[in-house]
């Protein structure tokens, strides 16, 4: 009974203990070790639009769909 | 009970408070550009080809809108169409607003697709929020789009059904290293409504026609519920280049289970050039009503010989360069950006069978059907 009410109480209780810097763990890469990050050869956003296009494509010719970071509608199939 | 109920919300709202303590401001909006690209897809009895053009343009610090003009020009004459009908031409058109809300580490982003062929018509409302934290080393994206599908068929002015999808979007992004960033994704997908295609036929065996089977038209079940769960990683080299891999598992409850691997390599060459080369492998199983040959007509209450439903595998080889230009001497243009995208794609259907081949063969003894393609952009690319 008792862990059982510790199980329910548990999410309630933990992010007030990590607010209150408890146990909080800190940030380990800071802004200025990004640098290599940011360069184009990390993005797939370099391509622009273009490289989102490859989507649509197996879209309409594969039948997973979804976890792709894409959306929209209607298709150029048959 | 009500304590209960309010169990979930009250838990959610400390996280968040968590999430936002922790957080930097670090969120940016797009730059203000012009990105247009040719697309054209050759394959399989198929050439779609097309230009897109999108305008994004900033209002002020916080608030940018876009808008994108796509256009698909369809030539057809693919193993699907030349079984039962004839190759025909057709074009969609594609319009997106979109305006994208900065505040603090969050960007809230909402978008209004139409979709318009002569006989689909696609309506889709998207609403997103990307939120950073974690002193900007973690990204979560919560997304939903919703959809209005209208279905026609040429020739038969009386026919109009409709179809309703939903996606929601789950991603977080988690930076690990100074040189290595890594990404979940999470979708559901619903459809509801007419999903199969009014043209699309599928064959039984009947020894009574010389061919010895028939065609019907194909029916589906009117709902659909997909999950995809993906999960990629990027590595930074130190000759300025790049890694990835990413594999994406699916599956629905149509019976199709799906698995999706990338591998992609990325290399700066100078300041200006960037190279690309990929691999990606696709399998799938059959959907559970699927099949080439049914034994008699209506034989199940769902029927489908669309090859999207078969078993099958494809695999991509894709190759890229980019030239970028960044202090340009044209006035009001901060970073010029040329590129070319070429992918080459092998289908390989384990039982979806080519009733166009050539020579005298019994129903279900016809050779297996594949095809490859070829995919290609060219791009051009301002900032402003």
């Amino acid at each position: 009974m008792r862990a059982a009410s510790m199980r329910r109480f548990l999410p309630c209780v933990l992010p007030v203990l990590l607010l209150a810097g408890c146990s909080a763990p800190e940030p380990w890469v800071k802004p200025y070790q990004r640098a290599n990050l940011a360069d184009p050869v990390m993005l797939d956003s370099r391509r622009g639009e273009a490289g989102n296009y490859i989507q649509h494509v197996y879209g309409a010719r594969e039948s997973a769909r979804g976890a792709e970071g894409s959306s929209g509608g209607g298709c150029g199939c048959n | 009970m009500a304590v209960t109920d309010r169990r979930p919300a009250t838990v959610a709202l400390l996280w968040m408070l968590l999430l936002m303590a922790t957080g930097a401001h670090g969120a940016t909006l797009p730059e203000d550009k012009v990105d247009a690209f040719y697309h054209r897809y050759e394959g399989g009895g198929m050439t779609i080809d097309g230009p897109s053009v999108l305008v994004r343009k900033g209002a002020g610090n916080q608030v940018s809108f876009s808008g994108q003009y796509y256009v698909d020009s369809v030539s057809a004459a693919s193993v699907d169409v030349l079984a039962t009908a004839s190759p025909y031409t057709e074009e969609r058109t594609e319009y997106t607003l979109g305006a994208d809300y900065l505040e603090g580490n969050s960007i809230l982003s909402l978008s209004y697709t139409n979709s318009s062929e002569n006989d689909y018509e696609a309506n889709t409302l998207y609403l997103g929020i990307s939120q950073e934290f974690f002193g900007n080393m973690t990204t979560l994206t919560i997304g939903y789009a919703r959809g209005w599908d209208t279905v026609m068929e040429v020739g038969n002015d009386s026919f109009e059904e409709e179809a309703d999808r939903q996606n929601y979007q789950l991603g977080i992004s988690q930076v690990l290293t100074p040189n290595s960033v890594m990404g979940l994704d999470f979708e559901v997908v619903t459809d509801e409504g007419f999903l199969e295609n009014p043209y699309r036929v599928n064959r039984y065996v009947d020894p009574s026609d010389p061919t010895n089977y028939l065609y019907q038209p194909e029916r589906y079940p009117d709902t659909r519920t997909s999950v995809s769960a993906a999960v990629n990683g990027r590595y930074y080299l130190p000759w300025r280049a790049s890694v990835k891999g990413s594999y994406r598992y699916f599956t629905d409850d149509w019976g199709i289970d799906a698995h999706t691997v990338e591998l992609g390599y990325v290399h700066g060459l100078g300041p200006n050039w960037t190279l690309e080369g990929g691999i990606r492998y696709y399998s799938q199983d059959q959907a559970d009503f699927y099949s080439d040959l049914y034994d008699y007509a209506n034989s199940q209450t769902h029927l489908a010989r669309d090859k999207e439903m078969s078993t099958f595998s494809g695999i991509t080889f894709s190759a890229g360069v980019q030239y970028q230009w960044e202090q340009i001497s044209v006035p009001g243009v901060d970073r010029l950006q040329l590129g070319l995208l070429v992918d080459y794609l092998d289908f390989d259907y384990d039982n979806f069978r080519d009733v166009t081949a050539s020579g005298d063969y019994l129903p279900g003894q016809e050779p297996l059907y594949g095809f490859d393609a070829w995919v290609t952009r060219a791009s051009v690319l301002f900032e402003y």
